[in-house]
């Protein structure tokens, strides 16, 4: 049989199953009928395992259910199990665009615990991170949004981008990602002058790089029309709903904990807020775009200002004492027994304390009684509360604008499902 | 500030308040159960408060025979910039707690994962499911009667 009878017969069976009145359904209106669609969990727009359940009206979203859990590693019942310094690798794995920072938001929060405070230059370096990974975490989130809309191409410059900052991260640290790079009461260990002339390299050549990639989207119309005036949330809604990070400043609210509650050392620092009023996906793009220029400012002060000295808190009972030292000293070698096998032991208490991360406020609730683990250990993960509106920003939209939304609203599934 | 709001909240709710606390300068007020959703919506709406936005709420499990449970309301100003925590004790017995989704409807998910995690029904919850673990899943795996290597079998695995 050739190709010319095959298409006949095929053609005849589709005209025999037209003829056939059962084998066609026929509606009065198409938009009538109400579609339900499983969207994720494996979908590559929801960055990670959420799963949306959509109604749909035609191409009309009538109803959205976000369903999460997918990535759930009971991470807060694993804190209650583990030491206080244990804990510090787990904190890797929530925002896993930047752990960096996490390890920062952590023992913030165990330092304000046990009362004690790390030295300035610790303090110096941990803000650089912080904001290296701000830069890293946003260059995924606007090239992973302009590859989710169609702009393909940003993503790879912005990938190139970031992976001279894993460079750097492996140099400073010794991993690509999951870092573990901070100690309660200061760091791992020093930052190193070649770390520093690496970040400095990287921080100088970045803007003009940085400014091929926007110009790219800025540009271009199909990108900017796409984006403009779809998910819009109002400032009340977006106040009430708990959402924070860019996608708060995207509604013309200047909250940010780095101005409103000073962390670290950014009130001796110089920098903006970048805040937008439209409340669309188009807004929170712009404010991410220029939370990085803001971020590369912050980084090159804190390279100027860093001041010499140690990276470690003058508390042996509470910081680990220095490897060296261990071999060679009694005191530091009992120091180090005591911390390794029975904790930091903070007093009975319970603190918050919140930083603002790149993708809003990330806050650790501890609760101890005086034990060298924690008691009780919540997070409150900002992707979990910006991914708390999905649901209204998508509702009465397109289909076709939730992968939109999603991208804008940059959550990280590995943080809101914890 | 934050004083005169726990001064304020003291004189408005003479019989809600139970115990004013202070650790490394964060305010925990703990209250009693029936009144937390009046005590929220005064704390947004007071000029002296004004806590429009709520970080977080969650659970804990004391282990005690009695008041077994917390949940805690962790709460920011918007205005002022500051921040108190509210707390309100859930017994075994009873496991019910009101709502404050009506004073901040963000409040929504974050009830959804403490009755995932405890077991703590919110009364007035417009959509009480479990947040992460499945719809069928009979344990409440924060308790600290819960098993940290989990109960076996209690989620069935694909089989091949």
């Amino acid at each position: 049989m050739n190709i010319e009878q095959a298409m006949d017969i095929r053609q005849q069976k589709i005209l025999a199953a037209l003829e056939n009145k059962n084998t066609s359904v026929y509606f009065d209106d198409a938009l009538e009928n109400e579609m339900i669609l499983n969207m994720g969990p494996q979908h590559p727009a929801t960055h990670g395992v959420l799963r949306l359940l959509i109604k749909l009206d035609g191409e009309t979203v009538a109803a959205c259910v976000p369903e999460l859990g997918y990535l759930h590693r009971g991470y807060e019942k694993l804190a209650e199990n583990v030491s206080y310094h244990e804990f510090i690798p787990h904190t890797d794995r929530l925002d896993y665009l930047s752990p960096l920072m996490n390890n920062t938001a952590y023992v913030l929060a165990v330092e304000k615990l046990v009362g004690i405070e790390a030295p300035k230059r610790a303090q110096y370096i941990r803000t650089i991170i912080s904001e290296m990974a701000r830069i890293s975490s946003h260059l995924l989130g606007i090239g992973a949004l302009a590859m989710d809309v169609g702009a393909l191409t940003v993503f790879t410059w912005t990938f190139r981008e970031r992976e001279k900052m894993y460079d750097i991260f492996e140099l400073l640290t010794g991993a690509r990602f999951t870092t573990s790079f901070t100690r309660v009461g200061g760091l791992a260990h020093d930052m190193t002058p070649e770390v520093i002339t690496a970040v400095k390299e990287f921080i100088t050549q970045f803007p003009e790089k940085f400014n091929e990639c926007i110009t790219m989207l800025n540009t271009n119309r199909i990108f900017v029309e796409r984006m403009d005036g779809i998910g819009v949330i109002t400032r009340e809604q977006a106040v009430a709903m708990g959402m924070s990070g860019p996608n708060i400043r995207a509604v013309g609210l200047e909250h940010d904990l780095r101005r409103t509650q000073p962390y670290l050392v950014y009130n001796e620092l110089d920098f903006n807020i970048p805040v937008l009023n439209g409340g669309d996906c188009l807004a929170r793009y712009y404010v991410r775009l220029n939370e990085v220029k803001e971020s590369v400012k912050i980084v090159l002060q804190c390279l100027e200002k860093m001041p010499a000295g140690p990276v470690h808190a003058n508390e042996p009972k509470k910081v680990l004492p220095r490897k060296e030292q261990i071999y060679t000293r009694m005191e530091e070698l009992i120091h180090d027994f005591m911390l390794i096998n029975f904790g930091v032991n903070p007093p009975v208490g319970e603190v918050y304390n919140a930083i603002e991360a790149s993708k809003g406020e990330l806050g650790f609730y501890i609760q101890s009684r005086g034990e060298g683990h924690p008691w009780r250990l919540k997070i409150r993960s900002p992707s979990f509360m910006n991914l708390q509106s999905t649901a209204q920003l998508v509702e009465g939209g397109m289909i076709s604008d939730i992968v939109a939304v999603l991208g804008s609203l940059d959550p990280v599934m590995g943080e809101a499902d914890k | 500030m934050l004083t005169t709001v726990v001064e304020k909240l003291k004189t408005q709710f003479p019989n809600s308040i139970l115990d004013v606390r202070e650790f490394r300068g964060e305010t925990t007020v703990h209250i009693k159960k029936e009144d937390i959703v009046k005590v929220c919506t005064f704390l947004r709406d007071d000029e002296s408060g004004l806590f429009d936005y709520c970080s977080d709420v969650c659970g804990a499990d004391s282990y005690t025979p009695e008041n077994r449970f917390e949940v805690i309301y962790n709460l920011y100003s918007l205005s002022y910039k500051h921040r108190i925590r509210l707390k309100v004790f859930v017994d075994e017995t009873d496991l019910h707690c009101p709502s404050v989704t009506s004073v901040w409807p963000g409040a929504n998910w974050p009830e959804r994962e403490t009755y995932d995690m405890f077991g703590i029904i919110f009364d007035g919850h417009n959509d009480l499911r479990r947040m992460y673990m499945p719809e069928d899943f009979e344990y409440f795996p924060l308790r600290k009667d819960f098993p940290m290597m989990g109960v076996p079998d209690s989620i069935p695995l694909p089989r091949k």
